[in-house]
């Protein structure tokens, strides 16, 4: 048996050899090599290495020499030493620089600290890379790019280490509304309404309720929401404790609503959690700073480096997002600038971290006001960080759209976003409090996109001037008949 | 055969093996023409040659001893109306001086050799076979002191008790090389006279490449570059994967140097705006930065100081060039050494019905007086040979030039060492080591260092080839270098430093210096130089092709040779075998051989 394989191996080699980049060379060689009687690993090992010392991208190779390594049983150390080598020949290759990124978090795992917030134990395997390793692939990654600023496949592998773990799962926030009857959750990733295990309990009693997403658009949503029987809490004088658990993590979240309040809730912050810095330890941020000098000392030398650019930009965000909030804007137009073909990426990315910023700011003042104009906004996110926002105002941007993920602002009171570009109003769609609404100057042409606003039931004051839809005949009945509840409105 | 008369008939002779003649030679037969080529000497490649061990030897004791006198016959009779003689010379006369040898290997196979061996001997007094016969010399007395702290190292050797007092990391378990070792593995070195690297993008590859001579050798690339910095060797980063892995460069001159490179390869502006001024200016402003312009200055573009920007730019260009071509170096370095280069364009042109005698000279020329050309040479043996072109090594001419040019010499240090001067990860390096001007010596140094797998060396030695401009004997000029960068009794503070085994040391004629064309020489004879001091090829293989296109205007100079399939082997041919020569490369021509006439398949 072991010759009939071992000659259907060297059969294999010769194919590889005329086409070392066939499909079906490499699955049949790992389907021989896996029924092998006695197989010899360290020569399929010489042969991966062989190939990728012709072709060290190769990702047919690559895939059939992770199986060897699996079934062999190739320490981790002797891997990276592997990974070493390839960069060191050829610091290009992201597949190397990748296939890193898969073993440290292995090798030097990152010791677990539990942050005094966290209500839930970590998932089994972190991600993350211990602080020390992480430092020394900081450097080597620097050598990378000051080598070659132009080649990315440093620079990626540089964000991958910059960037946050995924954040634990847990339950974020809870909001109950007394008179709406009312039970929003806010989750740190979307789930699925249908397939989550939660379980509300009131007062020691659990209850049948129904979750659903905030919008039927999607069935994920980091929000989501439930409606109480009538007549469970709507009495001002009781006092009532909500518990949300989430089964299926073993995590759970307490509210409690207390005599005369009409609303309560309970929730971690975007600061409390340090949503948008760095997860190094106070000690070591240092090092980001050092980081940040020697990538800006490139910058000086390589001006107009767009992976610099952003580097430094991700940097800076890693240490204080809004201390460097004017540089970072400063570093934006630029990278608009020298690199056109992606300045809407850009755009959008500058967004995400102005409304991170003025996430930041809104809860270290303590308000419920959300107010970002004037800055270019071409799209939302980070919108279930919004849950319990009560006055928005988005004027004066580029906004086209209020999308879905907008319905999950459910305490939204008022709503301002004159001077845009909207023409889609989907988002505003059963929010229970919203009153106001003023969209000046925007471009709303028809009746059908109003229509989402109809599902508002409180909606008393709509400002529709400056839009085309003005302009149709008939316009004020239409609007009348569609929005009832609309009182003050004003084309 | 030996006996037998060679036709009396050629288009081309040429006496001397060297480079430039091989390749003529391989060029001239390649297009169909007649030629013979012949070298005075017992084996091929002049100057550029390759020995073993023991050949080495023999060699020196042939220089020591000087050449055999020549008889003075006259070859009047052979002459016709109107022509006149020119006599030749001994070509080994002036070319090679200064031999000098030291060992430091102990003579037998011993665990705790008594007292290294010392052997010193001025020109004409080699005593190599010198077993027993010690000397007891004042140096030895001077060198006790450090030959004392030699002694202990090997001492520790034998008792592991007390870690490493001079030796390197690897060297505990190594066992001392001694000098019958050397000589019973001789024939696992392949030493060559001269010191020579092929740029990877230079005429020389490209004409192996055009030409399929490339098929007959092998070449290793040269691993590292290394230069020698106050007292330290340190690598030079040339490649992209260099800077990238370096260690002495902080990630600011690494930008620095990879933008200066990938800049300078494109010309700018401003390279004319320093035309007048030095190269090492134009790398002062550029910012760089002290070490980097070193690198740069002798490592990379390896020239001086002085060099005119125009031309420092053009070296480093051309290294550049080379870079990544082959790997990550941009020199070869030909497996079984530089000797077999010369020998592979002999091949082609015996391939090519070209016809080989080694220990065969010619004595003189016979030329018409009034057409002032060479009609025929008369060989060793007296016979007259006539031939439409001389090409000729210029040490045939001897006297003849240099009565009017100053010789210039270069000086050269061969050693064999125990271990490499920089110990990397691997054993097997192939280093390319600059030494600038002023750190130990007066003139630049390059310095190759050949590992065992390019088979010029026995396993467990490193062969350590040096190469300077003279400015007195190769001994005065190199030998301080050499007790600095290895162990030898002389050196002074213990180190793990690499230990020289033995050395040679010996100057040669710089064939750089201008040639001797038109010192009322016949016009079609042509005048080839012997190796100079430059790491190129490129004087060579430049004059090669200028004779060829002297010699054959119209001709294409070495077009690719068809594959030996395509070619037709004309079984009738009646042309008489080539002369074969017993010596010791015999095998190597044996394509020659005198029924395959080929012919392109056309």
């Amino acid at each position: 048996m072991q010759k009939i394989y071992e000659a259907e191996l060297s059969f294999l080699e010769a194919c590889l050899k005329v086409n070392p980049k066939s499909y079906g060379s490499w699955h049949h060689r790992g389907w021989v090599s896996a029924r092998l009687p006695r197989p010899d690993w360290a020569r399929e090992l010489s042969l991966c290495d062989r190939c990728l010392s012709l072709d060290d991208r190769n990702f047919h190779c690559w895939d059939y020499r992770r199986m060897v390594v699996k079934v062999s049983g190739v320490p981790v150390d002797q891997e990276l030493e592997f990974s070493d080598r390839l960069i060191g020949s050829n610091f290009s290759n992201y597949s190397s620089w990748h296939y890193r990124s898969t073993l440290l978090p292995v090798l030097h795992p990152q010791t677990r600290q539990e942050p005094p917030h966290a209500s839930s134990p970590r998932g089994p395997q972190s991600h993350r890379v211990c602080e020390e390793q992480l430092l020394k692939e900081y450097e080597l990654v620097q050598n990378a790019f000051f080598t070659d600023p132009n080649d990315q496949s440093a620079w990626f592998y540089y964000r991958w280490l910059l960037g946050r773990a995924e954040r634990e799962e847990t339950i974020s926030c809870v909001y109950v509304s007394r008179e709406d009857e009312r039970v929003a959750v806010a989750f740190s990733r979307p789930i699925n309404a249908r397939c989550v295990g939660l379980l509300l309990v009131l007062d020691g009693q659990p209850l049948r309720v129904e979750w659903r997403s905030v919008h039927p658009r999607f069935r994920h949503s980091p929000v989501l929401i439930c409606d109480l029987p009538p007549g469970t809490i709507n009495d001002v004088t009781n006092e009532h404790n909500l518990t949300v658990h989430w089964t299926g993590n073993h995590t759970h979240r307490d509210c409690a609503l207390y005599t005369g309040r009409v609303e309560s809730w309970c929730r971690d912050t975007a600061t409390d959690q340090e949503l948008f810095r760095s997860e190094l330890s106070v000690e070591k941020t240092s090092v980001l700073q050092s980081e940040l000098q020697s990538v800006k000392q490139l910058q000086e030398l390589e001006p107009l480096n767009k992976w610099c650019l952003l580097t430094i930009i991700l940097l800076m965000r890693a240490l204080d997002p809004l201390g460097y909030e004017k540089e970072t804007l400063a570093h934006f137009q630029t990278l608009k600038e020298v690199d056109s073909m992606r300045s809407e990426y850009y755009s959008d990315l500058c967004c995400k971290f102005m409304i991170e910023n003025t996430i930041l700011k809104m809860e270290y003042a303590e308000v419920r006001v959300f107010s970002i104009t004037d800055r270019n906004l071409t799209s939302l996110c980070h919108l279930d960080q919004l849950l319990l926002v009560t006055h928005i105002n988005l004027s004066s941007n580029r906004l086209q759209r209020l999308p879905p993920q907008f319905a999950m602002l459910q305490c939204l009171e008022v709503l301002e976003a004159d001077n845009n570009f909207l023409e889609n109003l989907e988002g505003v769609y059963h929010l229970p409090r919203l009153q106001e609404v003023s969209l000046k100057n925007n471009k709303i042409s028809t009746l059908t996109d109003l229509q989402p606003l109809a599902s508002c039931p409180e909606l008393k004051r709509l400002d529709l001037r400056g839009n085309p839809v003005t302009q149709a005949a008939s316009v004020e009945s239409d609007l009348a008949e569609l929005l009832p509840s609309v009182t003050d409105l004003l084309l | 055969m030996a006996a037998e008369d060679l036709p009396s008939e050629f288009d081309v002779v040429i006496l001397g093996t060297g480079l430039a003649e091989s390749v003529v030679a391989a060029a001239c037969s390649r297009v169909g023409q007649r030629v013979l080529h012949l070298d005075r000497r017992s084996y091929y490649a002049a100057n550029w040659a390759s020995f073993t061990f023991n050949a080495l030897l023999t060699w020196i004791q042939e220089q020591q001893e000087g050449p055999q006198p020549e008889q003075g016959k006259d070859w009047s009779s052979l002459l016709n109306d109107g022509e006149e003689l020119i006599h030749l010379s001994n070509p080994d006369l002036d070319s090679i001086t200064n031999i000098q040898v030291v060992s430091y290997a102990s003579e037998e196979d011993e665990e705790v050799p008594d007292t290294a061996k010392e052997e010193t001997s001025a020109n004409s007094q080699l005593e190599v076979e010198s077993a027993g016969s010690r000397e007891e010399k004042s140096a030895e007395e001077e060198s006790a002191e450090a030959e004392g702290t030699n002694t202990k190292g090997e001492e520790t050797e034998v008792d592991q008790s007390h870690p490493g007092a001079s030796s390197g990391p690897s060297e505990p378990t190594r066992k001392k090389i001694s000098y019958a070792q050397l000589v019973k593995e001789g024939r696992r070195f392949n030493i060559d006279l001269v010191s020579k690297l092929l740029f990877s993008r230079g005429s020389l590859v490209d004409l192996l490449i055009r030409s399929n001579v490339s098929r007959y050798t092998e070449f290793k690339n040269v691993t590292r570059i290394l230069t020698y910095r106050h007292g330290n060797l340190q690598q030079v980063p040339c490649s992209r994967a260099d800077v990238f892995a370096s260690r002495q460069l902080s990630v600011v001159e690494k930008r620095k140097l990879m933008r200066f490179l990938t800049s300078c390869i494109e010309e700018t502006e401003m390279d004319h705006a320093y035309s007048s001024q030095p190269y090492s200016k134009y790398l002062q402003d550029q910012q760089l930065g002290e070490n980097l312009q070193h690198f740069l200055l002798h490592s990379i573009a390896m020239v001086t100081e002085d060099t005119p920007t125009e031309a420092g730019l053009a070296s480093t260009r051309h290294f550049l060039r080379s870079l990544g071509r082959y790997g990550n170096s941009p020199f070869l370095f030909p497996v079984y050494g530089l000797g077999e280069i010369p020998q592979c364009f002999c091949r082609m042109s015996a391939v090519f019905g070209g016809i080989y005698c080694l220990r065969h000279s010619v004595s003189c020329l016979i030329v018409d007086r009034d057409a002032n050309r060479c009609k025929a040479v008369i060989d060793s043996r007296g016979q007259r040979i006539s031939c439409s072109h001389f090409v000729v090594e210029d040490g045939y001419l001897g006297s003849r030039s240099s009565v009017t040019t100053p010789t210039r010499l270069l000086s050269r240090a061969i050693l064999i060492t125990d271990s490499s001067v920089l110990p990397g990860d691997s054993e097997q390096q192939v280093s390319m080591v600059t030494i600038p001007p002023g750190e130990v010596c007066q003139s630049a140094v390059k310095m190759v260092e050949l590992c065992s797998s390019t088979m010029t060396c026995m396993p467990g030695t490193y062969l350590v080839h040096l190469t300077c401009q003279s400015v007195g004997s190769a001994f005065e000029d190199l030998s301080q270098l050499v007790t600095k960068m290895f162990q030898t009794p002389e050196s002074q503070e213990p180190g793990g430093r690499p230990t020289v085994l033995w050395s040679l040391y010996f100057n040669m004629a710089d064939g750089s210096v201008p040639g001797v064309e038109g010192q009322g020489l016949p016009s079609n004879v042509h005048v080839c130089s012997g190796p100079e001091g430059s790491l190129d090829h490129e004087h060579s293989i430049k004059q090669a092709e200028l004779i060829f296109q002297r010699i054959l205007p119209e001709e294409e100079f070495c077009p690719p040779a068809p594959n030996p399939e395509d070619i037709i082997y004309d079984g009738e041919s009646p042309t008489p075998s080539a002369e074969e020569d017993s010596g010791k490369e015999a095998g190597q021509q044996e394509e020659s051989g005198g029924d395959l006439n080929p012919q392109l398949d056309e």
